[in-house]
């Protein structure tokens, strides 16, 4: 009868259900990956940043960010604001043009693309004549110059892109006003520069490759001067009063030609080869900025001696004696300096240079003596060490977050104190109700503490365990930086450093109290650090302890890696987490799962082969077991061709993603049916992914030919890795009887099997006197045989129990031990409730028999209504191994709604995944970026912005076109006061709705806009 | 009117049987076990037949069989169970054993055919079986295979492919789930049910169209223990040929048929209905191994429960761990629940053996 009773059919459930649940991909957190062009707007204060997958991502203030995806998966190769405008131009690598704009609707603004176009030439012209090498927005905002690579600079109306074909300055016309020996000595090349006077809009400067420089006379048709160089021309920077051209070379050289339309100049009047006098590389772009104080700044991209630091990513900057040459450990895409915006200002007066690297963005203060970096807000380069591992914990209580916070700011005293110069745009999202942590473990051995309550995902403090260790590279690192030589002044700026100095550093689990301070980490070489915030430096001894997980077996040879050596006797660390205990796991594999009681003092770690209970008030091991299948031969041998694979596979994976994500950024998560997925790490597909990366490469091609099979054999109980401890949980609850309960462990293995102990910890005023105890109580073994991955006890009111000090802190109703608890345990294929004490199965949902799919992360959340305040529900929330995101109901197991977040390809993705408890998650879209997602319908941190072009106009040429539109209102009310500026908001956003909603002509909408306006004015 | 004499060991037995009125044959076990005195002892009984072959009798047919051809005697061999040569049944048997000689001249002989070993047929289990051929189209074939302790692989491999559909918009090419290899020796082989290129269309009641072959793969392995796929045989020559009013209908156009099919099947293949084999297994207190009853309210379970109950209880010589026993009072589950405990706790005080620590 029940099995007729389809779920999901209960209207009210429906509703409810709406009110709980909704799926948004809200924000991306971190640095682009792959950055491929960069483009800012001193007028409207915000950077640009285009990715070689072709999205384009917007950031002013802090919180002020917009995020834009070309239809065509291309490199973005430029990016330019027009003047004056909330618009920008991009420039793709298949030659096509992109307008984009920042329209307000409701009362936000969103970036949205308005037009593209690809300039074509006549029929039979080569594709060279029309193949785009500069683009100058015209200040008219009307005119678009584009110079290309035959030589010619065409001219293009905005913003219908429409082409001026009778203004085209072509390389003939050009030829015509050159002198004779001007003419004989150069051949026409491509386009380098394009500029407008900085004063006068009547007057453009093109470069061309060969080395001449001239200034075109827009309304004349002439040339007004010309300039030549001996040397291929890179980049021209043209001084803010219109006298002087600076030009830079191939050779490294750069030169300053005076300007005057009477004499013509056949020499520069100074040139200078910066870093020579043996042959450097070129200077592909630069900057000449005056200063009130007079000396002017040279800012320039590359020139290094070849030979010698010719692999060096470099930017100089000379000011009267300071010279430094700003030295990034990744490619630089291109940098640009912040200066006066107003073109009235007689002086640039730099104050901030900003760099794209590959790999991240570093912004230097020209203003401070010493150049410092200044500590961007946004954009952090999750990746500057590979991302191991990541952990979040919501709701921080205010203490320890102001502990954090202190200690962190310790950690950037080197970081300049200028507020953040990028500042264009309001945030209107409101403030973050709850702080919240995300932790990321790297390979290094560090662990980063981020602040992920909001938008900006801001890099609070960061851990490093590597001083409880020996590590053969301390000293002489230090050393060699120190020897560096004097020239160039070479300085290094940044943060990103993929290599590690050891890879059994690496972090792999972390586990935070947020109640006590409490913090555990654990790694790859089975080390198991406990660590502990004090806010002054201190100098102790760890205490080392190791926890043979082996005990009863005999015989076994571990061949991995060894374990890390201690150092001992007292260590210095700085204020901060500071770790007081080192367990160290023999055999020492790389620690599986990890679990800390703050309140009980005890922390459980696991591996592949057994687990083990450690008290750190005492300092003492309570017991560890060994979870190894007799039969088990390979996991005692040592991290596995599985595991060294997995690493590879890993990397593999990125690789494959960069490469998938040109093609497939835009296509919805879970690609075409009956696609086959190259990386589902299982272990009937391991064998594809230990294949080399060019075999890889071709795989690609031949899966044609010849078909991926898959085995179908039932699991049997010898599997190799049943050992491997997936997942551990304490509770109090009742484990002998139904009129005691007790603290227990729990822990789930790779083979199905959970094992139960009871512990007895002694009370509080006898707790360093009397030991922790603990027996094993149960014992289960799934037959199913799948991975456990999760599990959980609810208490008698099917509330799942609260964290350790949860209660104790008045945060939480204390649990219902009345009623009787049950016992959920979550395998990577069901979801199954026993009841508690005795083991019996209650209820249980298949998903991987119905649907193939496989759980690969599972945590609680509370999911509050966004009707009803003080309604709330807890339930899982799932991802399985298709990229699917579910809710699945507690305690009843009913799916409630099912969402694809990630593409089934992205195994690293998927596996980066962590949930909040509020319904929130995170994963990696990349290996320097975070996706934020929410299931949420109350808990959404979502940029909400406004970028006002009413401030604009203050700044930009008179001659602008009046364009009335939501903006214009949305300004004219911030102008009016500070009072009405909420008022004049939400009045826009009303008006707002009304357009999308209705369907009235549009000069009616116009007429109401200006009653609107007129009223406020 | 019969009569019979026997043989067990050295034992020698004679005893008079109703011709006419055999009865049943467990009725007639029960008698042999008497008359030996062995209630307990598991046996195998056969008796030789006309020709001097030696043939079992286990069930009703084989008996009244072997009753209606005794003249007038009936000679009735009992062997006991654990001991039993199953090679001494079948053809010739009883006059092979006067060929001895033969053996004693060329032993190897003997060595060379080792006799394939028959076992009983109530030993025999089905290991597949064609299922649902009443309500699927011809050209599918739904099969099920049964998966017994590991001891034989399943032994199949499965690959990505696609095949033509007739659909609304004319012939279109579709991916789909085929099967690429059978291993040899493996389940899957020996049935004969399924071959190379058979297109796999369900998985326990599921369409796998729209699923990737990992999934697809997970599906089948979460389901190994009791298997059912459907299939469209590429071979389709080998299809049973019903009634002319299924073939006439379904002759052409297969995926309607299929369609409407497996909306019509689809409630008889709630895959909770399968789980009988998949209790879990647990162990209290470093005890023995037990199944994980279910805790569900219906009187099927609880029937089972019961048995599992006792089964623990004598295992245990009679220990019971004490939450065991103090669970009722406090179980505060639904009323049926408390109620398999209520019929635990009854059982257990017939019983009269707790010790309650």
């Amino acid at each position: 009868m029940r099995r007729f009773l389809r779920p999901g059919h209960d209207p009210a459930r429906e509703r409810l259900k709406r009110d709980l649940f909704q799926f948004n991909k809200t924000v991306e957190h971190g640095f682009p990956h792959q950055p491929s062009a960069l483009g800012y707007s001193p007028s409207l204060r915000i950077l640009a940043i285009g990715t070689r997958s072709g999205a384009i991502k917007l950031y002013g203030a802090p919180g002020v960010e917009f995020m834009g995806l070309h239809r065509e998966n291309n490199a973005v190769v430029q990016i330019h604001f027009l003047p004056g405008q909330c618009k920008l131009v991009t420039l793709l690598d298949d030659n096509s043009l992109h307008l984009w704009s920042l329209k307000v609707k409701g009362g936000v603004s969103e970036l949205q693309e308005d037009e593209s176009f690809t300039l074509r030439g006549p029929p039979g012209a080569a594709p060279s004549a029309t193949q785009i090498t500069v683009v100058l927005p015209h200040s008219s905002q009307e005119l678009l110059y584009l110079g290309t690579e035959s030589g010619n600079v065409f001219v293009v109306q905005l913003p219908s892109f429409r082409v001026l074909e009778d203004r085209t300055i072509s390389s003939e016309a050009v030829l015509q006003w050159l002198p004779e020996e001007a003419c004989q000595r150069r051949v026409f090349e491509m386009v380098e520069a394009l500029q407008e006077h900085p004063q006068d809009p009547g007057q453009i400067l093109i470069g061309y490759s060969r080395g001449l420089v001239i200034i075109w006379d827009l309304q004349g048709s002439r040339v007004l001067c010309h300039f030549l160089s001996s040397q291929q021309l890179e980049n021209v920077s043209w001084q803010r009063d219109g006298h002087l051209i600076v030009t830079c070379h191939s050779d490294g050289s750069h030169c300053q030609w005076p300007v005057s339309s009477d004499t013509q100049q056949p020499e520069p009047l100074h040139s200078s080869m910066p870093y020579g006098p043996f042959p450097c590389k070129a200077i592909t772009k630069i900057f000449w900025l005056t200063t009130k104080q007079g000396l002017p700044f040279t800012i320039f991209q590359g020139g290094m001696p070849r030979a010698s630091y010719g692999d060096r990513h470099c930017i100089s900057v000379f000011h009267d004696s300071q010279q430094t040459a700003f030295d990034f450990t990744s490619r630089v895409i291109d940098f640009t300096v912040l200066a006066e915006a107003d073109p009235a200002a007689a002086f640039d007066d730099p104050y901030a240079l900003v760099v794209l690297a590959e790999e991240e963005i570093v912004v230097i203060d020209l203003q401070t003596p010493g150049w410092p970096p200044v500590q961007p807000p946004y954009l952090a380069s999750l990746h500057c060490s590979a991302i191991t591992c990541s952990h979040h914990v919501s709701n921080i209580p205010l203490k320890l977050w102001e502990r954090i916070i202190a200690a962190g700011s310790r950690q950037n005293v080197h970081f300049s104190t200028m507020k953040w110069p990028i500042d264009g745009g309001t945030s209107l999202a409101p403030s973050p109700p709850q702080r919240d942590l995300l932790l990321t473990g790297h390979e290094d051995g560090t662990v980063r503490f981020w602040d992920a309550s909001g938008v900006c995902l801001r890099l609070l403090y960061r851990l490093s365990t590597v001083r409880v260790f020996l590590t053969d590279t301390d000293a002489s690192e230090s050393l060699s930086a120190q020897g560096e030589e004097e020239w160039p002044p070479l300085r290094k700026v940044g943060s990103f450093d993929p290599y590690s100095d050891d890879p059994r550093l690496g972090i792999q689990k972390i586990f935070l109290c947020k109640y006590s301070g409490y913090l555990a980490v654990a790694g790859t070489a089975g080390q198991v650090l406990l660590l502990e915030l004090n806010d002054e430096a201190a100098e102790h001894a760890v205490k080392q302890v190791e926890a043979d997980l082996l005990q009863d077996q005999e015989g076994y040879r571990w061949k991995g890696h060894e374990r890390l050596a201690a150092r001992l006797g007292p260590v210095r660390f700085e204020p901060g987490f500071q770790p007081f205990v080192l367990v160290q796991c023999q055999p020492p594999a790389v620690v599986t799962s990890l679990a800390l009681h703050s309140e009980w003092r005890l922390v459980a770690f696991g591996t592949s082969h057994g687990f083990g209970l450690f008290d750190y008030q005492q300092r003492r091991q309570v017991f560890v077991k060994c979870t190894l299948h007799p039969s088990d031969q390979l996991a005692l041998e040592g991290p596995l061709s599985r595991v060294k694979s997995l690493k590879k596979s890993l990397r593999q994976s990125f690789r494959r993603m960069r490469r998938s994500r040109v093609s497939s950024r835009k296509r919805p998560p879970g690609g075409t049916p009956g696609e086959v997925s190259l990386g589902q790490p299982q272990p009937n597909s391991l064998q594809m992914q230990t294949a080399g990366t060019k075999a890889e490469q071709t795989g690609l091609q031949n899966m044609e030919l010849a078909p991926v099979q898959r085995k179908i054999e039932a699991r049997s109980a010898e599997d190799s890795f049943t050992g491997f401890v997936r997942t551990l949980y304490f509770a109090d609850t009742f484990l002998r009887d139904s009129s005691h309960h007790c603290p227990s462990l729990w822990a789930g293995t790779n083979g199905g099997t959970v094992y139960a102990f009871s512990l007895r910890v002694p009370p509080a005023e006898r707790r360093m006197d009397e030991t922790v105890w603990a027996e094993q109580a149960k014992e289960i073994q799934l037959m199913h045989r799948a991975p456990v991955v999760g599990i959980l006890v609810l208490d008698g009111c099917s509330i799942p129990l609260p964290e350790p000090l949860e209660v104790a802190h008045d945060l939480s109703k204390s649990p219902d031990m009345q009623g009787s608890h049950q016992l959920l345990v979550v395998s990577e294929e069901q979801f199954k409730v026993f009841t508690l004490p005795k083991v019996s199965a209650k209820l249980k949902l298949k998903l991987t028999a119905l649907e193939g799919s496989r759980v690969r992360r599972v945590g609680v959340a509370h999911f509050g209504s966004c009707q009803a305040e003080d309604y709330g529900e807890h339930h899982l929330a799932v991802l399985t191994n298709l990229g699917d995101i579910q809710v699945v109901s507690l305690p009843l197991l009913k799916p409630q709604v099912r969402y694809s977040c990630i593409r089934r390809e992205d195994v690293s993705g998927i596996a980066s995944c962590v949930f909040t408890k509020y319904g929130q998650g995170f994963y990696l879209i990349s290996p320097s970026e975070f996706e934020r997602f929410s299931l949420s319908t109350k808990w959404l941190v979502e940029p909400r912005c406004l970028v006002d072009s009413a401030k604009i106009r203050n700044h930009s040429h008179p001659n602008n076109g009046d364009s009335i539109g939501p903006e214009k209102i949305v300004g004219r009310a911030r102008n009016s006061g500070s009072q009405h500026d909420g008022e004049g908001k939400l009045v826009a956003g009303l008006v707002q709705a009304h357009l999308t909603r209705s369907l009235l002509p549009a000069g009616v909408l116009k007429e109401i806009q200006s009653t609107l306006e007129g009223d406020r004015g | 009117k019969c009569r019979d004499y026997r043989h067990f060991g050295a034992e020698f037995r004679r005893f008079s049987l109703e011709r006419s009125k055999p009865g049943k044959f467990e009725e007639f076990y029960g008698l042999l076990q008497h008359v030996h005195k062995i209630p307990n002892v598991d046996v195998l009984v056969g008796y030789a037949d006309i020709h001097g072959d030696l043939l079992p009798i286990n069930n009703d047919d084989n008996y009244h069989k072997a009753v209606s051809t005794a003249n007038p005697l009936l000679r009735i061999f009992i062997q006991k169970k654990e001991e039993a040569d199953y090679s001494a049944f079948g053809t010739d048997t009883l006059i092979k054993k006067k060929n001895v000689l033969t053996n004693v001249l060329r032993p190897d002989n003997h060595r060379k055919k080792p006799h394939i070993v028959i076992s009983m047929p109530q030993d025999f289990r089905p290991v597949s079986s064609i299922i649902d051929v009443d309500i699927l189209p011809e050209t599918h074939r739904r099969v099920r295979l049964y998966k017994y302790g590991t001891e034989k692989p399943l032994g199949f491999y499965i690959r990505d492919g696609s095949s033509v559909r007739v659909t609304p918009h004319g012939l279109e090419k579709v991916p789909g789930i085929f099967i690429s290899r059978l291993v040899p020796g493996g389940l899957a082989q020996s049935t004969g049910l399924l071959a190379v290129n058979d297109e796999v269309l369900e998985v326990n009641g599921i369409e796998v169209s729209g699923k990737s072959l990992d999934q697809v793969t997970d599906m089948m392995i979460a389901n190994s223990r009791n298997l059912i796929i459907t299939v469209r045989p590429a071979n389709q020559r080998n299809n049973v040929v019903r009634n002319s009013r299924t073939s006439g209908s379904s002759g052409q156009s297969t995926d309607n048929s299929l369609l409407s099919c497996s909306q019509q099947i689809e409630p008889s293949f709630e895959p909770e209905d399968e789980d009988s084999e998949e209790d879990d297994i647990i162990i209290e207190d470093n005890g023995v191994p037990q199944q994980i009853p279910k805790a569900a309210p219906d009187a099927e379970s609880l029937e089972s429960l019961t048995q599992i109950e006792l089964s623990f209880e004598s295992e245990q010589n009679g220990f019971i761990p004490s939450n065991e026993v103090s669970l009722a009072p406090t179980a505060s589950g639904t009323n049926t629940e408390f109620e398999a405990h209520a019929a635990d706790q009854k059982l257990l005080e017939e019983d009269g053996t707790i010790i309650t620590l």
